[in-house]
């Protein structure tokens, strides 16, 4: 579903500030993988989103989503492929409309914007419908501004966008961190139920190493832009945070303190 | 002073409040929509007035010359939004550099820096002298009126369209926007040209209404078209809360700016000094929402303090 191939980015090159985000990159989902990506500060996970999303173009290497080489699109021509959400909340939504009007610009990922009215009377019912799923009532607050949402209320809504037109690739870069424990949870729930319903390969990054434990198929830590650990399947399954930390000992040799991961 | 001769000069000053309240939509487009503040109108202001008169000196019809006079101002908004997005310059600075690009080509297209048009020779759609005295439809208030309703049903349509949404989302959060599959880029090029667009017109009707186009009939015309989004959000936000209203109440808001304007000449203030009392009073009014939010917000953490005190 998603390759990529030795890609490398420099940030600032030949600069006191250079610094290498991805180095030799490669990484490989199969279709309906649900893989969890944990990594200290600086270590290329959201580097490595933004590659595949295409907000800058990469150095050098290859990305392939669903056979179609995407390297050389540009961010609005990738979108059809993916669905995003982000770290911060407000990043995901346009303030300043509608819920509704929100998700009918979602709704028309990857289609033509014509002359048509941008929401349809059917797709009205159709919201309202799907808002029911994030238990927010938001399905009665259909044209309030989303300026006015908390920020668990526009992740929750973003994620919905997101899955709108059934992604090839859902990106979600840490989009618990900016919310309180209570609302975390909530929304990671949200999440599981989305990914679930329509088996959605999906690119979680988190800096929770329980949540990256309990969710999907995968886990992989990044360190340096590479790949340090890829654990997946039983091995996954019965994995366990100490585990995960002496792991990671082995792998780079060094301490990993969970301290440095909750921060990154 | 005497208060007839102010009453005797409303109509005008409603007629080319009207007629700015066009420019001022198109700046509200780009100011508040896209979130961009366009320096273009200042040039493409006179670039509509100037192509509209000599269209018409040509021996163009009125209409006709009007609509070139719109394209020429889509033109101006598409050469600041290929500096701004193709070429990667700031907006305020792509729109200076088309202004001043246009002082030249509004002289080129004038051959000279005035040209008048005669009202007697020329079929005008609006004029000085269709004020006071004509029948109401000829009336240059009530064509501006018509024409301005006309424009704001066709910016609310398009503004509820796929496309108009689009727009709407690239000025609000760019990020999101490209997320979603917009051409961001695109989306601003267009909405500048729609902007300049009628500014264009606006400028065409503002040459006709005069009776000629001038190389510095846009000195300022940013300055006036945000007093105007200003004036027509502060006296009408609370009650127009739907869009097409809002556009109709910066129309007004550019009518309230003349009224005043026309009010303070008559006082007898010094007319060199106009530019300077609107530059100061936009300055203040644009500050309102920031002093709002630096000293008027409510004091959170210095109650927690003084509890902890």
């Amino acid at each position: 579903m998603l390759e990529i191939r030795n890609v490398t980015k420099v940030f600032n090159p030949g600069t006191v500030n250079e610094k290498v985000a991805l180095n030799n990159f490669s990484l490989t989902l199969e279709d309906g993988d649900f893989v969890t990506v944990i990594g200290g500060n600086g270590a290329g996970k959201s580097t490595m989103m933004n590659a595949i999303a295409g907000v800058w173009a990469v150095d050098s290497g290859q990305i392939i989503i669903d056979g179609e080489d995407v390297t050389k699109l540009s961010e609005h021509k990738r979108a059809k492929f993916l669905g995003r959400v982000f770290q911060d909340p407000m990043t995901g939504t346009a303030a300043t409309m509608g819920i509704e009007e929100n998700l009918a610009l979602a709704k028309r990922r990857g289609r033509r914007r014509t002359l048509r009215p941008g929401i349809g009377k059917k797709e009205r019912e159709e919201y309202r419908e799907l808002l029911k799923i994030l238990g927010l009532g938001l399905e009665e607050r259909l044209t309030s501004k989303v300026g006015l949402l908390s920020g668990g209320q526009r992740q929750a809504l973003t994620l919905l966008m997101a899955a709108l037109q059934k992604p090839k690739l859902l990106l979600l870069d840490e989009h618990t961190a900016a919310l309180d424990p209570k609302t975390a949870a909530k929304v990671l729930e949200t999440t599981e139920y989305i990914v679930n319903k329509d088996k959605l390969t999906t690119l979680m990054i988190t800096h929770n190493m329980k949540d990256a434990i309990t969710h999907g198929n995968r886990l992989i830590m990044l360190k340096d832009g590479k790949v340090i650990l890829d654990i997946k399947g039983e091995e996954k399954k019965n994995l366990t945070v100490e585990e995960l930390l002496h792991k990671f000992g082995e792998a780079s040799g060094e301490e990993f303190t969970s301290d440095k991961a909750i921060l990154g | 002073m005497n208060i007839m001769n102010l009453f005797s000069a409303m109509p005008g000053a409603l007629a080319q409040g009207l007629i700015w309240g066009i420019t001022a939509i198109g700046i509200y487009i780009t100011f508040r929509i896209l979130d961009i503040a366009d320096l273009t109108v200042d040039g493409s202001l006179c670039t509509g007035g100037a192509v509209c008169i000599m269209m018409m000196l040509s021996g163009h019809n009125v209409f006709v010359s009007m609509l070139v006079a719109t394209l020429a101002g889509m033109l101006t908004g598409l050469m600041t939004g290929i500096f701004h997005t193709f070429m990667g310059i700031p907006a305020i600075l792509s729109g200076i550099l088309t202004q001043l690009a246009l002082y030249s080509v509004n002289l080129k297209i004038m051959g000279k820096s005035n040209q008048a048009i005669n009202v007697d020779k020329y079929s005008l759609l609006v004029s000085l002298r269709y004020i006071k005295g004509v029948v109401f439809y000829k009336n240059s208030i009530f064509v501006v009126a018509v024409a301005i309703v006309l424009l704001v049903v066709i910016l609310y349509w398009f503004f509820g369209t796929e496309y108009g949404c689009a727009l709407r989302a690239t000025g609000c959060n760019g990020n999101m926007s490209r997320a979603q599959g917009i051409n961001t880029d695109f989306a601003k090029v267009v909405g500048l040209m729609i902007s300049n667009g009628l500014v264009g017109l606006s400028g065409a009707l503002l040459s006709q209404y005069q009776g000629f186009a001038d190389i510095n009939m846009g000195r300022g015309a940013i300055v006036i078209g945000l007093a105007a989004v200003i004036i027509g959000e502060a006296v009408f936000g609370k009650l127009f809360r739907n869009f097409g209203l809002k556009l109709i109440g910066v129309a007004f808001g550019s009518v309230v700016y003349y009224i005043v304007v026309q009010t303070v000449i008559w006082m007898g203030i010094d007319t060199d000094l106009l530019k300077l009392l609107s530059a100061l009073v936009v300055a203040v009014f644009l500050a309102i929402p920031y002093w709002k939010g630096k000293y008027f917000r409510k004091p959170v953490v210095k109650k927690e303090e003084r509890d902890n005190a």
